[in-house]
């Protein structure tokens, strides 16, 4: 490697009393920040604005319907990398208005001391039913308390505005082609 | 007042200096909760602001705007400081390592005493300075005591036992005595001039501020104008004599840790945080006292002209809260001031700063004297 000498230029006099500087950046910087808008956010009260495609807690949700999207499919539970999910598939029973669903969850966990928020699962559900969405702060004081069950998921989710109704349609084909 | 005069020699001196640690106490506090809120606003952020007493919360507007302030924060830091664990350590000499703190606050209290804080009119309209001691000695005094404090810094860095402890007591050694020379050089010409041949010689403060509200143009110039590089030297000066950025080699949390308190906690440390902002607070009085016109409003404009037109000229009272209020706010400008240094320069490195001191601030304060001997010995008439 070649060396290359750098000139430094010597220092002026203004430079090297240091007090023009100091005078100047004390008017000039400080001063202004001093005066300037507050930066931070005083937290419980002022919450951050959430961007979309923020990855937060993990939930599962419901369509327009009010119908769990989950159809325990096991997608979500095999690409978890740090293995949080796990999911216990139940069949739905033959009376309930959605019998024309595949399955539902009969026992969704999502063990929140293990989740690394990589959203892998939101990615290779099907069914659109598992969003990380934009709750962040997660606290609790034992260990049950977080590994979150189906009713804490879906209570976290809500419900997504989409109008997709698959099993809907699916449904409603079926019957059409069966009238034929 | 005669009440006070008449009481013991003792007594009286047991409540002036109850008096000093009650008022200097609180404003070294409030002094530690303001750097906290001042830097949170250079910075950027809002600073402490939590803290209130359940039955403050009920006042209405002045609750929640003490509490923006943090003014309860104080309350809180003094309470925690007075009732945390006091931890000591298994290394240190416990003898010395106790002792320190007291020492460093001793000097730092007892400097109070001859520096007058504000004035009032007696019956002939002469100007009496309120004041502890109102001793001749004056600034010599301030020098002499305040320098002690450097003692507990040593002591507190040795009997710590600790390399990071005694690295910072040697270079609080060093640097201080450095810049006291350039401290001490940069008043004399304060007081070659107001040691006129025809009047009893004093380096007292008074009698310096008395100097600036002489009648006339340059009787009513304050000194900061008549001898700038003097109240520069000074300042700079002041700032590393206090340890305060962009001089604070001492404490330099960076590569020290804590510097010569690294190993103490709770009270201990405490009390070096209050000897610290006495220093502040006392060094930035003197200055005042002497380039800034002590209790003086404005330069040309002392308070007793102002006391005429208002005429509260005859009522000591009101003339002494006055002053006493006015000197008070200058000094906490200049604790303001000290807090937007700290945050405008990073510290110098070690070398730069004894350069500074021997190189630059020793000679330059000693031409300022010599140039100011010869000025006032052309100006001064033959006596």
């Amino acid at each position: 490697m070649a060396v290359i000498p750098v000139q430094r230029p010597p220092l002026t006099f203004a430079e090297r009393i240091y007090l023009p500087a100091v005078i100047k950046s004390m008017v000039a910087i400080t001063l202004k920040h001093l005066f300037a808008r507050k930066v931070t956010l005083e937290y419980p009260e002022q919450r951050p604005e959430i961007p979309p495609g923020y990855r937060g807690v993990p939930t599962l949700v419901k369509d327009p319907n009010g119908r769990e999207k989950c159809v325990s499919c096991q997608l979500c539970e095999f690409v978890c990398p740090p293995k949080a999910i796990r999911i216990t598939p139940g069949e739905i029973p033959a009376d309930a208005p959605t019998a024309h669903v595949e399955k539902a969850p009969r026992e969704f966990e999502i063990n929140m001391l293990r989740c690394i928020y990589c959203g892998l699962c939101e990615e290779v559900c099907p069914e659109e039913a598992i969003f990380l969405q934009n709750v962040y702060s997660l606290c609790g004081t034992s260990r049950e308390e977080l590994v979150f069950q189906k009713d804490k998921l879906y209570e976290l989710g809500g419900t997504r505005p989409d109008q997709h109704y698959k099993w809907d349609r699916k449904k409603a084909a079926a019957e059409h082609a069966a009238a034929h | 007042m005669d009440f006070l005069a008449n009481l013991p020699p003792l007594v009286l001196a047991v409540l002036k200096g109850l008096a000093v640690i009650c008022v200097i106490f609180p404003i070294a506090g409030s002094c530690s909760m303001a750097e906290r809120k001042v830097s949170a606003w250079i910075q950027g952020r809002h600073g402490p602001n939590r803290v209130i007493p359940f039955w403050f919360a009920w006042v209405p507007v002045v609750g929640p705007f003490l509490q923006r302030l943090g003014a309860f924060h104080l309350l809180a830091d003094g309470l925690k400081f007075l009732v945390k664990e006091e931890p000591l350590p298994g290394q240190v000499n416990k003898f010395y390592y106790t002792i320190a703190p007291v020492v460093a606050i001793i000097p730092a209290l007892t400097t109070v005493t001859v520096v007058p804080f504000g004035a009032y009119l007696d019956q002939a309209g002469q100007v009496v300075p309120l004041v502890l001691a109102n001793v001749d000695v004056g600034v010599l005094a301030v020098f002499a005591v305040a320098s002690l404090g450097i003692y507990s810094m040593i002591l507190a860095g040795w009997a710590s036992n600790s390399k990071y402890s005694f690295l910072g007591s040697v270079r609080a050694s060093a640097q201080l005595v450095s810049y006291e020379l350039s401290l001490t050089l940069s008043v004399l010409p304060v007081f070659l001039w107001i040691n006129t041949p025809d009047a009893a010689g004093t380096l007292g403060l008074a009698r310096a501020v008395a100097f600036q509200v002489q009648p006339g143009f340059w009787g009513g110039m304050w000194f900061i104008f008549l001898m700038p590089a003097s109240a520069l030297i000074f300042i700079v000066a002041l700032f590393a004599e206090t340890n305060r950025l962009p001089f604070d080699m001492i404490e330099s949390e960076a590569d020290l840790v804590g510097g010569f308190h690294t190993e103490y906690g709770a009270f201990k440390w405490g009390l070096f945080f209050v000897a610290e902002y006495s220093h502040m607070i006392v060094g930035s009085g003197v200055f005042i006292l002497l380039f800034l016109g002590g209790w003086n409003p404005l330069p040309w404009l002392p308070l007793s002209t102002i006391a005429g037109w208002l005429g509260f000229a005859h009522y000591p009272l009101i003339f002494g809260i006055v002053a006493v209020a006015i000197f008070l706010a200058k000094i906490l400008f200049f604790i303001f001031v000290f807090m937007w240094v700290r945050w405008t320069v990073p510290r110098f490195r070690y070398d730069i700063v004894m350069r500074l001191g021997w190189r630059v601030m020793l000679p330059l304060a000693l031409v300022n004297l010599i140039v100011y001997a010869l000025a006032i010995w052309a100006l001064q008439p033959a006596a």
